[in-house]
């Protein structure tokens, strides 16, 4: 069984966010890049977890340059067998999904995994669209995974519940919270990740759908009014005539 | 020119998030100065509301063979539709639907999708929420075709009192390999995400024996109850209740946190909420930076009041 994880890269979730260039790009100064949370704790280590239980190879594949080697080979410690880099710019998504798309045109996988969204553009986009382009079935925001087989039985996050699914390999998904729980890389696969294979593949020609044109932060909240703790009256008055939220 | 909205619906009866998207898409429509069509898969109770909602069509495609959600299918409906009307805007609501789906339309159509816009697009331009609610984008859909998925409160409400024209829609479906076995909801819980208020509480609370009078606040306010991230993970209150970067991320109008510190992670999935009010026995506690509304107090003096003052409001 051939299980692909696609990864990405993001600011760890302390960051401060700030912009450069007129507000047009985002201040990469200071910044700690991780693994994108939801491609790495459940996405990634679920497929961990299948490999363990059912034989396989897990491949990472990742979309950009080379400062995105070191997250890779996080993964690689982590436990993936081996890894491949698109070497190919990330402005757009649909584009990011054609180079993955191509990538897996001619390296089919029985399953290829997400995470849910990216916490920088919380796009929630690449996975479904990589389905599309390869005509599979797509379970967004799965929370579950369980395999017989050559058939799957996932839950997936709904509105207020979750949806119990069935499908056959292969298949895409994006994985939410449920899906497993993090691992930490030991120093073992700390060390086996330096020699683990990481292929770079170069782009595949296509364009970009959207772009980028600037960047604002939230208007700062004009001050806390402060309301007595023996005056809760007040309180309720407050947000039901000033802030009418009640 | 036309706009097309996905309306989705939940045991037949049209979301939250589908009346968001039909008065988004409205919005759109009016300044494009172009109609707007609804989408309506499945059995769908009481369509002509979606008049209400600036809606003036809607195509209505209620066959047997689509009994449950496959975003393979839906999409595929979509597509159909949009040609049909000569869709050149694609609204669909950025729930768990429209997550699902959105993308699939998108490389199909071979065009731009915008998720998560937070106000009406600009020529071709839309702004949305990035880094988790820290910061805004302003993309620009470069295809002459757009698609976007739109967060809760993202515009307001406008009133329409439009008369609606329902027509019976059908095309080929793709055969697929997916199929729902069941579907288990919640039945009597307000879900977290299309609620107007929500209270949530956190390590502050000390207990998961400590939550009744935070339910009984929810209860009096017709409120959601969340958490904070620690509070999930260590069991106190079950996983589907954690808001945060990691977590649901929320956006409605009255945000009521208690015992909750305000980590950056847990002000990522709230910071989209209307109003904010906090309930902290310490006063540096971040959270206060990003509230509208602060009480410095003991949560188990405060909340029993609190619940006595909405009591008496609401009597």
């Amino acid at each position: 069984m051939k299980i692909v994880v696609c990864i990405s890269k993001a600011p760890d979730t302390t960051s401060k966010i700030a912009f450069k260039e007129n507000n047009t790009q985002f201040d990469e100064a200071g910044i700690q890049f991780i693994i994108n949370p939801y491609d790495e704790w459940y996405a990634l280590v679920r497929a961990l977890e299948l490999k363990e239980a059912n034989g396989g190879n897990v491949t990472v594949l990742n979309v950009g340059g080379a400062e995105n080697d070191p997250i890779i080979r996080k993964a690689l410690a982590i436990g993936a067998d081996d890894a491949a880099r698109i070497d190919a710019p990330t402005n757009d998504a649909l584009f990011i999904a054609k180079q993955i798309a191509a990538y897996l045109k001619s390296n089919p996988a029985d399953l290829v995994f997400f995470g849910k969204e990216t916490i920088d553009y919380n796009g929630s986009q690449v996975g479904g669209m990589v389905s599309a382009l390869l005509d599979l079935p797509y379970v967004s925001l799965a929370s579950k995974l369980e395999l017989n087989g050559t058939t799957a039985m996932l839950e997936r996050e709904i509105e207020g519940g979750i949806e119990l699914i069935e499908t056959s390999l292969p298949f895409v998904l994006s994985a939410a919270k449920g899906m497993a729980e993090a691992r930490i890389p030991n120093m073992r696969g700390i060390m086996a990740a330096r020699t683990k294979p990481l292929n770079i593949v170069p782009a595949f020609e296509a364009s970009n759908a959207t772009e980028i044109k600037s960047f604002t932060l939230p208007p700062a909240k004009t001050g806390c009014k402060y309301v007595d703790a023996d005056n809760v009256d007040e309180l309720v008055n407050l947000l039901r005539n000033e802030a009418k939220a009640i | 020119m036309s706009v097309l909205i996905y309306t989705d619906t939940s045991n037949g009866a049209f979301t939250k998030n589908a009346f968001e998207a039909a008065n988004y898409g409205s919005l759109v429509a009016k300044n494009e100065g172009t109609s707007a069509t609804a989408i309506v898969i499945g059995e769908a109770k009481d369509i002509s509301i979606l008049g209400t909602y600036g809606i003036t069509k809607v195509l209505h495609f209620n066959e047997a063979l689509l009994t449950n959600f496959d975003p393979q299918k839906v999409a595929q409906i979509i597509i159909e539709a949009a040609k049909k009307i000569s869709a050149t805007t694609i609204i669909l609501a950025h729930d768990y639907s429209g997550k699902a789906v959105a993308p699939i339309l998108a490389a199909k159509l071979d065009v731009g999708l915008v998720t998560g816009a937070v106000a009406l697009p600009e020529g071709n331009t839309v702004k949305k929420t990035v880094f988790s609610g820290k910061a805004f984008a302003t993309i620009e859909i470069k295809t002459p075709t757009k698609i976007i998925t739109v967060l809760p409160n993202a515009v307001e409400k406008q009133t329409f009192s439009e008369t609606l024209s329902t027509e019976a829609f059908s095309c080929e479906i793709p055969s697929t390999r997916l199929t729902v076995k069941e579907v288990k909801k919640a039945s009597n819980e307000l879900s977290l995400t299309e609620a107007d208020i929500v209270v949530s509480a956190g390590r502050g609370l000390k207990g998961p024996e400590n939550w009744g009078m935070i339910e009984e606040l929810a209860k009096e306010l017709g409120a959601a109850t969340a958490c904070s991230r620690p509070v999930a993970d260590i069991g106190w209150r079950p996983h589907h209740e954690h808001v945060g970067q990691t977590g649901l991320a929320i956006r409605p109008n009255l945000y009521i946190a208690i015992g909750i510190s305000g980590a950056i992670q847990h002000l990522a999935g709230v910071n989209g909420s209307k109003v904010i009010v906090v309930i902290n026995t310490d006063a540096e506690a971040p959270f206060f930076k990003a509230a509208d509304y602060g009480i410095v107090g003991d949560a188990f003096e405060v909340v029993p009041k609190l619940i006595q003052a909405v009591k008496k409001l609401k009597a």
